[in-house]
């Protein structure tokens, strides 16, 4: 999926910005990434071509999806020790509450990680993490 | 309500979501039961760069407008149904420089939830992924009129 080079880089330096414009997707929903210490944050700022629901407004569900099925698949490739690429089996996502036109946060955890299989629960929020907008989970294959 | 209304209703509503505008979403068939939209390839949806592959999340919204959108088609008075849940199951890349089609069908409606299935598929008809859906039952009463009319194309 991404240049290992790039992902090194990434990894030691916690700077996202060339990862994320390798990825044609994460810009066009505009994701972005910070690290703070050993944690991971995905953002994804509001953005007007985003939006489903014209009435609230609100964000599309599927650009909701895809920024948690991305931020999960970016966080899966960090946590690997050796260069392994992760290629999604499936993705399961419960909605909680409408994703407001406003900036959105998601955060990953690794729940099992297998020889050939992972799975990840992602968890994403607006203005409080108290109050998800959206989980979701996915497995992903690990193929050398 | 003919298969000509439904498709009208169906490429006016999408038509008001901005994601579904930016992805070049369209009308492929409306019936009384089910709704395939079609999802053009563009480089701009690109998740694996070395392969051209789009990425999942396109694939995700396509089959999340197009479960959202069928009852449109099942129902007569037009009603906007917020997810609940989606379960998409990948079962291959979907082959770069081609569209992807997502049929939906509506298999259970009840008072409060509908049910939808939905297949995404390429050309040849080989499948790219499944996925069910839940959808919540808000009623019509919950959309401003005007919303309303513009999607059903007048009083109705």
């Amino acid at each position: 999926m991404t240049d290992p080079e790039i992902l090194r880089y990434t990894r030691e330096t916690g700077d996202f910005s060339r990862l994320i414009a390798s990825i044609p997707y994460a810009n066009f929903i505009g994701l972005q990434c910070n690290k703070f210490g050993d944690d991971l944050i995905f953002r994804l700022p509001a953005k007007e071509q985003n939006l489903g629901n014209p009435v609230l407004p609100a964000i599309h569900g599927g650009v909701i999806g895809g920024f948690m099925e991305l931020s999960a698949a970016i966080y899966l490739m960090l946590a690997q020790e050796t260069i392994r690429m992760p290629r999604i089996v499936n993705f399961s996502l419960d909605y909680l509450r409408a994703g407001l036109d406003r900036e959105t946060y998601a955060e990953c955890q690794l729940t099992r990680q297998g020889n050939r299989v992972a799975n990840v629960i992602i968890t994403a929020w607006q203005k409080s993490r108290s109050q998800p907008i959206a989980t979701a989970r996915a497995h992903f294959l690990l193929e050398g | 309500m003919n298969d000509q209304i439904r498709r009208d209703r169906v490429t006016r509503f999408i038509e008001t979501l901005n994601q579904a505008r930016e992805l070049g979403l369209s009308v492929t068939e409306a019936t009384g039961h089910s709704l395939t939209l079609c999802l053009p390839y563009s480089d701009r949806i690109i998740g694996n760069p070395a392969t051209g592959v789009i990425h999942g999340g396109a694939i995700t919204t396509l089959m999340d407008t197009t479960s959202g959108s069928v009852m449109l088609c099942a129902l007569d008075v037009f009603e906007l149904c917020p997810t609940l849940d989606l379960r998409v199951d990948y079962m291959r890349p979907a082959e770069p420089h081609k569209p992807v089609y997502a049929r939906a069908e509506v298999y259970k409606i009840t008072r409060n939830i509908i049910f939808t299935r939905c297949e995404a598929y390429q050309e040849g008809g080989e499948t790219v992924a499944n996925c069910v859906g839940t959808f919540m039952r808000i009623g019509p009463q919950a959309l401003p009129t005007a919303y309303r009319e513009q999607i059903t194309g007048g009083p109705a």
